[in-house]
């Protein structure tokens, strides 16, 4: 078929922040993903809370310590995330190599409180419902928190190599994205788990 | 924007060669190589949805045989062809094969394959998860059909309620085996999802607004968000089954604080619109369809959108009618009831208005259109009983009965099956460069039309006469042996009708008549390339100006210039208006999606016979991702 040029983008850049590039609306469509994942599992708990006279079922709900740790370092954790998007935007890369440095050491500092946690919790998975959902909700998070911190820890390294240029730095600023999303999506099991039960 | 990110222009341009060169370059730098690592690193959309829809198609032939032996048991009263162990593992892989294997499978591979050309692109957004998904796919229905040949195959029906499937009343590993390949299914289409909705939102060619959006990758774009919305929870849901069975929790065992009723919800939250999933896609090949051969655009442009658009909405607010006999409050079911007539409303627009497209068009009956005709007669009768079956005090007598086979096949087989038919004739000729044959394709739709009412139709009257589903005997004084065996007789045909069809195919790939680039003279943009499309899909971009572009620019289409011809570079555009806003590179080929692929599917495999399986598994997988991601220095990895 014959063709006719009508418009020139020679111009255009290579890469963006946030909307503009293809990378940010996959992460947004995965976090839709794993969003419907938590709501649904959310939903199937309290589906149980309501059809069993007393909930949680002959068990104590888990304790305030190690998830009020996880909790706050999370919370604490939104300051060097936003700003290691904020120094990814500026293309500045030492800032952002010790940024994504301090997030590394935050998700380790996370999945060992949350290995302490599940030391302490006071049932199993097999005691009863209310045990296999404690385990599930709590094992669906650490899932989400581990491979986020994994991705996080293998972002880094690679802002310590020749790659970290150009688009990487729109990758930190998805990667600091996602974290939003690790944090906004812990508070709700958070309260579904520990005060739900409490209040 | 930082000026950093604008890099000046030293890679070589599209601007700066002639056609016959660029075309020749273009191809060098998208191609995929020679070679088995070649074979199994390729990440042009066009190799993987090509085998996408020949692996679900293989699925179809292996579920249709399934559906055969179960019609020869079921010919005559009394039969001793089959036991009834034999007898529930067919019906269960037919159903699983069919819905979770084929079904969905191939409206994804339709979507692989056409959405990236529709829109005017060079390649689906995410391509190498692209090809992940694909072979996760391939594992997931190679693991259940190894398992049923080894006589471990799934035996409780395709949406496996519990307390049957649970751990006490089905022992061994072959609901374990359904459950996994649940998961690996919803992996792939999750993942096929992500990909469209982000090819259709950013990279449309340029002008191609919104409104302007083919009809066909609308219906790709909803299903994709219902998807992304419905499967997780069949995958939880199925995720929790496997626990129960293997590490004794209790989510659906109703002495230690469980419910089985969560079971149904959870699985019909994600099965009903599942129905939608499949369908949806189906009514974007009709509508594709009618618009080329009734010559004009569709009546009701927007209409049809907003159609789309609520059917997906309303999707997710039926699931409780597959649960009227459960014993759910009155208030739920009159609900559900409700919201299961109303979606007749958006439906029925759609119907409207390809009435009214082909009755103020001019028709050009050739065998797509066949196929699009047969679709629109079979799924109103599908309609219609379904609106019936919505009625709780209906439902409640027919459930568990024929009546409701029969509905399904009406719906499913209708509203599905037959436009998937018509899409094959229709879009064949861009796969393979050939036309299929028009004697044979009308032969095949007559034949195919015929059996399959003939199959179908009298099952709905085994139902009102009380026959159930999943028996593998009948006595012959329940006097429903003639019908059956006129059941059969149809079925037979039915499968016949596939066997012409596949015939059709290979003989046509073989020695068809050449295509040429447009052979039905259709106005969007896949027919704007080659058939079948070089690996860079098209030379130039096309910059839209119209919903059917190449009816509306028949002497020249217009196109962007100035993206980089020595790697691959995509043209990223906003939105809604689709302005042309960035050159983004699109990752070459790599052969760890298919490493990370083989982790995957050996570790879900593994969890099968050990929750240690999990914990083995993640090294390889993680490191087989890492491996995926790492930038290898090429210089689509390094802008």
């Amino acid at each position: 078929m014959k063709t006719s040029i009508l418009h020139d983008v020679s111009e255009l850049p290579t890469y963006g922040f946030g909307t503009r590039m293809t990378m940010a609306w996959g992460t947004m469509a995965f976090i839709l993903i794993e969003g419907t994942g938590f709501a649904i599992a959310a939903a199937a708990y309290f589906y149980l809370a309501w059809l069993n006279p007393e909930w949680p079922l002959s068990a104590a709900p888990p304790g305030l310590l190690w998830s009020g740790l996880i909790t706050l370092l999370m919370l604490v954790s939104l300051w060097p995330n936003q700003r290691a998007k904020a120094r990814a935007e500026e293309h500045n890369l030492p800032a952002v190599q010790l940024h994504l440095l301090v997030m590394s050491a935050i998700g380790l500092g996370l999945l060992a409180l949350r290995a302490a946690e599940f030391a302490t919790l006071h049932v199993k998975w097999d005691a009863n419902a209310y045990g296999s959902f404690v385990w599930l909700l709590l094992g669906l998070h650490t899932t989400h928190l581990a491979t986020d911190v994994i991705d996080t820890i293998v972002l880094t390294a690679l802002m310590f190599t020749r790659h970290a240029h150009g688009k990487r730095f729109s990758d930190v600023t998805d990667n600091a994205f996602y974290w939003y999303f690790v944090v906004a999506s812990w508070l709700p099991i958070y309260f579904i788990l520990y005060w739900t039960t409490r209040l | 924007m930082s000026e950093a990110s604008v890099r000046p222009a030293k890679d070589v341009r599209d601007t700066q060669l002639d056609a016959a060169e660029l075309h020749a370059r273009l191809a060098r730098t998208w191609g995929s190589g020679r070679g088995l690592l070649a074979a199994l690193s390729t990440v042009d959309h066009k190799i993987i949805g090509r085998r996408y829809i020949v692996t679900a198609f293989l699925f179809l032939f292996l579920a249709g045989l399934s559906a055969v032996a179960m019609r020869l048991q079921l010919a005559r009263p009394e039969s001793a062809l089959m036991g009834p162990d034999l007898y529930n593992q067919l019906f269960t892989m037919h159903g699983t094969t069919m819905m979770f294997l084929f079904a969905v499978p191939v409206m994804e591979a339709f979507a692989v394959y056409l959405v990236p050309l529709m829109v005017g692109t060079r390649n689906i957004a995410f391509p190498r998860l692209n090809a992940f998904s694909y072979y996760v796919y391939v594992f997931g229905g190679l693991m259940l059909w190894v398992a049923f040949a080894l006589n471990i195959g799934p035996d409780t029906g395709w949406f496996a309620y519990v307390p049957l499937s649970g751990p006490e009343n089905s022992p061994g590993k072959r609901v374990d085996f359904w459950a996994q390949m649940i998961t690996f299914t919803e992996v792939a289409a999750l993942a096929v999802s992500v990909e469209i909705i982000t090819t259709v939102f950013k990279q449309r060619a340029p002008g191609m607004t919104l409104d302007r959006l083919p009809l066909s990758v609308w219906t790709q774009l909803v299903t994709a968000f219902v998807v992304i919305f419905a499967m997780p929870a069949v995958m939880l849901a199925s995720t929790m089954l496997i626990l129960d069975r293997l590490v004794e929790t209790h989510f659906f065992n109703p002495a230690e604080g469980g419910d089985a009723l969560l079971w149904q919800h959870m699985f019909w939250f994600f099965g009903h619109p599942e129905v939608y999933i499949i369908f949806l896609p189906a009514t974007g090949f009709v509508s594709s369809i009618v618009v080329t051969f009734s010559r004009r655009p569709m009546f009701g442009y927007l209409p049809m959108v907003l159609s789309v658009i609520s059917v997906g909405f309303l999707s997710f607010g039926l699931w409780v009618h597959h649960m009227f006999t459960a014993g759910v409050p009155q208030l739920g079911a009159s609900f559900f009831t409700g919201a299961s007539m109303l979606i007749a409303i958006p439906n029925g627009v759609q119907i409207f208005c390809w009435i009214a497209t082909l009755w103020d068009g001019k028709p050009v009956f050739r065998t797509p259109l066949l196929f699009a005709l047969g679709f629109i007669v079979i799924f109103v009768i599908g309609g219609l009983t379904g609106v019936m079956v919505a009625s709780v005090p209906i439902d409640t007598q027919v459930h568990d009965t024929y009546f409701v086979v029969a509905h399904f096949h009406y719906v499913l087989i209708g509203g599905a099956v037959f436009p998937l038919l018509g899409a094959v004739y229709y879009w064949f000729p861009k796969l393979t460069g050939r036309m299929m044959s028009e004697r044979l394709g009308t032969w095949h739709f007559w034949l195919a039309f015929v059996s399959f009412n003939v199959a179908f139709f009298p099952m709905h009257i085994l139902g009102l006469q009380g026959m159930p589903r999943r028996v593998y005997a009948y006595q012959a004084e329940m006097g429903w042996g003639p019908l059956n065996l006129l059941v059969t007789i149809g079925a037979a045909f039915f499968f016949l009708s596939f066997v012409l069809f596949l015939w059709n195919a290979v003989t046509s790939l073989r020695a068809g008549a050449p295509a040429g680039d447009n052979p039905w003279d259709a106005g969007t943009l896949e027919w704007a390339t080659s058939s079948p499309p070089s690996p860079q899909n098209f030379d130039r971009i096309p910059f839209v100006t119209h919903r059917e572009p190449l009816w509306a620019q028949r002497d020249a289409l217009t196109v962007v210039a100035g993206l980089a011809v020595d790697h691959r570079e995509v043209l990223v555009t906003s939105v809604t208006e689709a302005r042309p806003d960035l050159r983004e590179t699109s990752p070459a080929p790599s052969i760890w999606p298919f490493v990370s692929a083989i982790a995957v599917g050996a570790t879900f495999i593994a969890s099968i016979f050990t929750p240690w399986g999990v914990v083995w598994g993640a090294a390889p997988v993680g490191v087989a991702l890492i491996c995926w991601f790492w930038p290898k220095g090429a210089p689509e990895d390094e802008e």
